[in-house]
């Protein structure tokens, strides 16, 4: 078990080397984008990712509030964390990409603004977490994440109304894809997932040695003060 | 089920009692409010025409900023004495103390727009369009869903460090769609364009979903010490 985590980030780091190169190099030219259009391969893979990972982060918080295991809370916080920093990926690269494809860097369409909600939710999570120093934090941060959740899908029927009233430019997606670039993303959906789980389960350990630490070292001031 | 009401109501009583006192919590919103709505008027220098389209952001963003004042001091007056502590292990549901302080919040923040309202209506010559009563039930829905999930945080918030700042940071990314409905049927009926019944619909959804929610969290918020 303890040399799982270094072989699986040898072959992640392989995995990604090959995603990479299929990316650049072997996805065929996109005819009206051109180049730009291969940041699809980063964009999309860090997006599912991210949405993967809040999945797993309600999942963990719903685990808690029912058993109050230590592992699950840790599971949730590790999950948010991450998912923050694909979901932030996502974030860049869409206006990176948009900027010269669609002329604008940002516009308020359905998917981009369900997206930033859903960051900022979880940024608010992570606040919580941080400002929140009692023992009764995990309790707390489990009932935000089950608000989120319920507060995503208002989100998103809000703006698919507000949206199809007022139309906007251009938006891409709807068309269908050319298999070899099908078969690009799916390949760098798997690397990134695999780059996520390297990822989360090392900060899972961290966190749990950490947990370790500070029972350790308060049990030993309760220790210290008895004569 | 009596005793919930009854417990309710006493809770419910005595804030009101409290504030009705102090008038601490109703002073500084209707100030706050006021001043909100004034420097508004300094950056944005409206029209008529700009200003219905406009207003309906304006005037529930100023809601919002001044609900928050009051939220913030919902739990605040129950920490000193140990009183939230005697609550805890008192026999009395957690909901009748939830539903209590939202509603006392509710009396507060409907008071504030009753207050603010025709005010910002002068100050911005704003004249309906569309139906006006369809205000009403946007009015009343929208401060719920403000104040249902404002009395939840705060609750939660009572944990943390530097915890006024802490309530406006979790209620404001949750209240997104709530606060957006709640603009866009104002917009909508200001400026006499089209139907604001989906928002209404939205607005109520969002209603139910929420204080169900709090309802069957807030024993666990309030246990957590």
């Amino acid at each position: 078990m303890k040399r799982a985590l270094p072989i699986l980030a040898g072959l992640t780091a392989l995995l990604l080397a090959y995603a990479f190169y299929e990316a650049i190099w072997v996805a065929p030219m996109e005819r009206t984008m051109g180049d730009v259009q291969r940041i699809f391969y980063y964009h999309v893979p860090s997006a599912w990712t991210a949405f993967l990972l809040f999945f797993v982060n309600l999942v963990a918080s719903l685990v808690y509030l029912i058993q109050r295991s230590a592992k699950a809370d840790a599971i949730a916080l590790v999950s948010a964390e991450v998912g923050v920093v694909f979901c932030t990926v996502v974030l860049v690269t869409g206006p990176i990409w948009a900027r010269p494809v669609w002329g604008i860097w940002w516009t308020w369409d359905i998917r981009l603004t369900t997206t930033l909600v859903l960051w900022l939710i979880y940024v608010s999570y992570l606040v919580l977490r941080r400002f929140s120093d009692s023992s009764e934090t995990p309790k707390l941060a489990a009932v935000l994440a089950i608000f989120g959740a319920l507060d995503v899908p208002l989100v998103y029927f809000s703006i698919w109304f507000f949206r199809t009233q007022h139309p906007q430019p251009v938006i891409g997606g709807g068309g269908s894809i050319d298999p070899r670039m099908l078969h690009v993303l799916l390949i760098n959906w798997l690397a990134f997932s695999c780059f996520a789980l390297v990822v989360c389960w090392w900060r899972y350990r961290l966190e749990m040695l950490r947990r370790a630490v500070d029972e350790a070292e308060s049990l030993e001031s309760l220790m210290g003060v008895q004569p | 089920m009596s005793s919930l009401r009854s417990i309710t109501f006493a809770t419910l009583a005595k804030d009101i009692r409290l504030e009705w006192r102090s008038r601490d919590a109703i002073n500084s919103m209707l100030f706050f409010s006021l001043l909100v709505v004034v420097i508004f008027s300094f950056s944005f220098d409206p029209n008529a025409e700009e200003s219905r389209e406009i207003a309906g952001g304006l005037i529930w963003v100023a809601f919002l900023f001044a609900a928050v004042v009051a939220l913030n001091q919902t739990w605040a007056r129950e920490l000193r004495n140990q009183v939230l502590d005697a609550y805890r292990v008192s026999p009395a549901p957690a909901n009748a103390l939830f539903l209590a302080k939202a509603l006392g919040n509710f009396i507060l923040v409907s008071l504030l727009e009753a207050v603010m309202a025709p005010l910002f209506m002068i100050f911005y010559n704003l004249r309906a369009l569309g139906p006006a009563w369809q205000l009403v039930p946007v009015a009343i829905l929208g401060t719920w869903a403000l104040v249902v999930n404002g009395t939840f945080f705060a609750a939660m918030s009572l944990r943390t460090r530097s915890r006024e700042i802490m309530l406006p940071l979790l209620l404001f990314p949750i209240s997104i769609p709530a606060v957006q409905s709640m603009v866009e049927a104002t917009r909508i009926i200001l400026a006499g364009d089209g139907s604001a019944r989906f928002w209404i619909i939205l607005l109520l959804t969002y209603d139910v979903v929420f204080t169900t929610a709090c309802l069957a969290l807030f024993e666990t918020i309030l246990q957590a010490e």
